[in-house]
């Protein structure tokens, strides 16, 4: 239960079509992530398959039931907000039976139901809090308990994590993969960090001015980006793209190669260049190299710590059989 | 205010308010407890000296205090009501985009810019004039006999003016916590399931709870001193003499200084009364 299917879906404020046709299937049980720079449409689109917004034309089926006419709350998603959007008078218990209660469920199951929840995200220390005594962590659970307790066909989440300090957020990552693990049920999460994509996903769907440019398996995305955008998009540091002379060499218009798959060589590198800036993070160091002639700036990752200082000369030594070769539109070629 | 300096400063800045508005407020109210302990007739003797609390007994006693007190009453929760429930409602619709949107808040506050007087003048002459009012005019046109609106339907005539003039800073009051209030949370509840009704009922209206608590305590302050709208249109017949009106009659119309001042203490005492329930009540509902 909970295969989601989008069949030329367009949407339009006005004049303006945001979302041009777009055909997506999201398998039953599938953790799907729409992934892009702000304002591609990845939370149009997510509030499109939850029912907030009508679509312009084209069908949504959940489950293989035609659901693009359907309400919202007929539609069995339950959704979790960028902002939590708990109900600030209510405590945390009344907030998680909320839906629970418009179902007009008995007392007995609601009863049953919350303290489910409750315990598998750990909020029974503070179920009877309002949300405004909650931390950012806190409240995020208790968003997803409200969620989880309509026991629905699919989850959706817009940017559920945008709003957590750093730490919280590699947390509750882990917390939301636990979750799919153990409940099996399709989640769609919407986020501009790709670092959040590419860790959590089974699948990435990778969205720019509402186009579709790829879907795929994280690593089929890091492996075999369709295109330019692609490529520069997943992936941290930035793939570098190089055209010109040095892309010909390789028969393309543009070639790509990630900081990972630069080795710095002593001497006799293919590539030659000054060292920039250098970030040491202990595991690895990001070299920004200047002046290799290719015009932009390089990045380097070279693995734990490398002694090397504003200025020095640096030799460079792509991995030639990890060079991403694309032609003058932008487009992979194989 | 971190040094000595800016503290005595900031003392000296705001003495002079503080000043006057003790002035202000403690010299009337001491004058008004010197009266109400002396017979002081200006049209008959003057001041004839210490009665000590023959004014405070004589103004209880008679016939139309309680009679006032109730009035009173009936006119500032019936305006409560009808303010904030139609404040609720025209706020959210206020709140819905629709075209000209800023032409018509100006109109629908506009009526809090009129004076009482000149607003209750023109409810008393252009509408319900029982010859030539607006509502005569209606009532014939529909073949009905005209309603003599401030002399068989003088409360709630009074009412209906007293509303119009308040539900304009009940309903700006409410439209801005009403637009303060998360869309997101909407959202959620409609994902939850819950119809527009029930929306409304527990997740708008407890939003609106704090600002409603604050029309109310501001409006019952102004309400329970109801006077224009009563002097320009029964000038107090017809049972529309409130606490106010009545020792406004027994000052200027009976020329009785103390019994008046007497009123006036007993006034004070039932405002603060209102004021103690009231805040305790606002108290509550701002503290979480």
């Amino acid at each position: 239960m909970g295969q989601i299917q989008l069949k030329q879906v367009t949407k339009s404020f006005g004049d303006v079509q945001v979302i041009p046709p777009l055909d997506l299937t999201i398998q039953d049980g599938e953790f799907t992530v729409f992934v892009g720079p702000s304002g591609c449409g990845k939370s149009t689109l997510l509030r499109l398959i939850a029912g907030l917004e009508d679509i312009t034309s084209g069908t949504i089926d959940i489950d293989g039931v035609d659901a693009t006419d359907l309400v919202p709350a007929k539609r069995k998603l339950a959704m979790v907000f960028q902002s939590y959007a708990l109900y600030p008078h209510m405590s945390v218990r009344k907030n998680i039976a909320f839906p629970l209660k418009m179902a007009k469920m008995d007392q007995a199951e609601i009863e049953r139901r919350v303290n489910g929840a409750a315990e598998v995200l750990n909020l029974a220390d503070y179920i009877d809090r309002r949300p405004g005594q909650l931390s950012g962590g806190q409240r995020q659970r208790v968003a997803i308990g409200r969620a989880i307790v309509r026991e629905p066909s699919a989850f959706l989440f817009d940017e559920p994590l945008s709003n957590l300090d750093a730490a919280l957020r590699v947390g509750m990552r882990l917390e939301i993969s636990e979750l799919h693990e153990r409940l099996k049920t399709t989640m769609i999460y919407v986020t501009h960090d790709q670092v959040e994509a590419m860790t959590m996903a089974d699948k990435i769907v990778v969205l720019r001015a509402g186009h579709i440019e790829q879907v795929g398996s994280p690593l089929e995305l890091y492996h075999k980006p369709r295109n330019l955008f692609v490529a520069g998009f997943i992936g941290s540091p930035k793939m570098n793209l190089i055209d010109g002379q040095e892309a010909a060499k390789h028969d393309a218009h543009t070639i790509g190669v990630r900081p990972e798959h630069i080795d710095v060589v002593e001497s006799d590198g293919l590539w030659q260049g000054t060292v920039g800036v250098a970030e040491h993070l202990g595991s690895d160091t990001f070299l920004h190299i200047h002046n290799t002639g290719f015009g932009e700036m390089m990045t380097v990752r070279a693995a734990g710590e490398v002694n090397l200082r504003h200025g020095d000369k640096i030799h460079l030594n792509p991995r030639v059989e990890e060079i991403h070769r694309f032609d003058s539109k932008g487009l992979r070629i194989a | 205010m971190a040094t000595k300096a800016s503290r005595s400063a900031a003392r000296l800045m705001m003495a002079p308010a503080v000043i006057l508005l003790l002035g202000w407020m403690l010299v009337p109210l001491i004058m008004t407890l010197w009266f109400s302990f002396r017979t002081y007739l200006p049209l008959r003797g003057g001041d004839q000296g210490w009665t000590g609390f023959d004014n405070y007994v004589r103004f209880v006693t008679s016939s139309s205090f309680w009679p006032a007190v109730q009035t009173t009453l009936i006119i500032v929760l019936s305006v409560l009501i009808i303010t904030v429930v139609l404040g609720v409602l025209l706020a959210m619709l206020l709140d819905q985009p629709m075209w000209g949107q800023g032409v018509v808040r100006i109109l629908v506050i506009a009526p809090f810019f009129v004076m009482p007087t000149v607003s209750a003048l023109v409810w008393k002459n252009m509408f319900m004039d029982p010859v030539n009012g607006l509502f005569a005019h209606l009532w014939r046109f529909f073949g009905a006999d005209p309603v003599s609106w401030l002399s068989d339907a003088a409360m709630p005539s009074v009412i209906m003016i007293v509303s119009w003039q308040w539900l304009p800073f009940a309903t700006l009051i409410l439209l801005t916590a009403i637009q303060s209030l998360d869309g997101e949370q909407l959202e959620a509840a409609e994902m939850d399931g819950a119809p527009k009704l029930k929306q409304f009922w527990f997740i708008i209206l407890p939003h609106l709870g704090r600002a409603i608590t604050i029309v109310i305590l501001i409006q019952t302050i102004f309400l329970l001193a109801v006077f224009a709208e009563i002097f320009v249109t029964t000038g107090g017949a017809f049972g529309t003499r409130t606490l106010s009106y009545l020792i406004f009659q027994r000052v200027l119309e009976s020329q009785n200084i103390g019994l008046g001042s007497a009123g006036g203490v007993y006034a004070i005492i039932l405002a603060n009364i209102v004021a103690i329930f009231l805040m305790r009540i606002v108290g509550k509902n701002l503290d979480n």
